[in-house]
């Protein structure tokens, strides 16, 4: 398998970008992602801001196939995949496979429906995986100071919990490096625990 | 059954069709990121998705990527990627675990965006 192994095969690692339907995983991901979002990601994208009536059949073919996702070269040798999570229930399956391996998760939530990421939060929570819950800011939404919405989740206070635009760049760089600064603190403490648990 | 003429969409293959029925990947453990690498050529000796699969991989590419360019569900690119893998087509490489260092690293390139 290790076959070839002398010819340089970059690095691939991936973050996943959940929370509920419409929410701005693809808007998230695109704000940041080098590579263009192909046709078969159209009808998730249509779905995700509330057209359901492609439930059946008429997903038989292009999203199974469809998979939301974005990369970014962070240098020669690392490439950074965005996956994000299908909204839709019936596409949880799904979640088993985009979440093995990755670093960790961006929970995206918006205040208007801050149930919506409920079942993000549980699963990631329930994983142990690291994440961190941003919310999207959208224009009109009414503005909730983040440990209100830490309280309305029951997040732990480890969790970090920001305010983002899924839209700016920017803004979603300083998600994806909050994130990054959690997956290093929850690794740095797991090392620190391991010596005193092989006493 | 053979007097129906041919329905409208002749090009739609079922799943199972590509994979000879199976569900399950040969080698499991292929992950969505998973980089791939043709280790040769495509050649007459293979044929439709796995030809297709070989030539996408021209240079390394995400099992993700796979399924989206050749066109088929997620599942199926990975039986026919696992398969490829196991008849020495294809080359794939599974980062252990990565060391702090790398996360650093990744984390001041994200900053960095």
């Amino acid at each position: 398998m290790s076959g070839r192994s002398d010819r340089i095969v970059p690095l691939a690692v991936k973050i996943v970008v959940s929370g509920g339907l419409g929410v701005g995983k693809t808007t998230f991901i695109g704000a940041v992602s080098e590579i263009e979002p192909l046709d078969t990601e159209a009808a998730i994208t249509e779905v995700s801001v509330g057209v359901d009536s492609l439930v059946g059949v008429e997903s038989k073919t292009t999203t199974t196939v469809a998979l939301d996702f974005g990369r970014i070269t962070l240098d020669p040798t690392i490439a950074l995949y965005l996956f994000g999570t299908p909204g839709q229930d019936r596409f949880s399956f799904l979640w088993d496979d985009l979440v093995e391996g990755a670093l960790g998760t961006v929970v995206l939530a918006d205040t208007r429906r801050i149930e919506d990421c409920f079942p993000a939060v549980d699963y990631f929570e329930a994983q142990g995986a690291p994440f961190v819950l941003a919310v999207n800011c959208f224009d009109g939404a009414e503005r909730f100071d983040v440990e209100e919405v830490r309280e309305a989740l029951s997040l732990g206070a480890d969790v970090p919990v920001l305010e983002c635009d899924a839209r700016e760049r920017g803004s979603v760089r300083d998600v994806l490096g909050a994130l990054m600064d959690r997956v290093i603190g929850v690794r740095t403490q797991t090392a620190r625990r391991r010596p005193a648990m092989a006493r | 059954m053979s007097g129906r003429p041919p329905s409208e969409e002749t090009t739609f293959v079922r799943p199972f069709i590509m994979t000879g029925g199976r569900a399950e990947p040969l080698q499991a453990g292929l992950r969505l990121e998973t980089l791939v690498v043709a280790v040769g050529p495509p050649d007459e000796s293979l044929a439709f998705e796995r030809r297709h699969i070989v030539a996408v991989c021209e240079r390394p590419m995400t099992v993700a990527e796979v399924a989206q360019r050749v066109g088929v569900p997620l599942g199926v690119a990975k039986v026919l990627i696992s398969d490829l893998v196991v008849a020495g087509r294809l080359a794939c490489r599974q980062p252990a675990e990565l060391p702090l260092q790398m996360l650093e690293r990744i984390r001041d390139h994200v900053r960095a965006l």
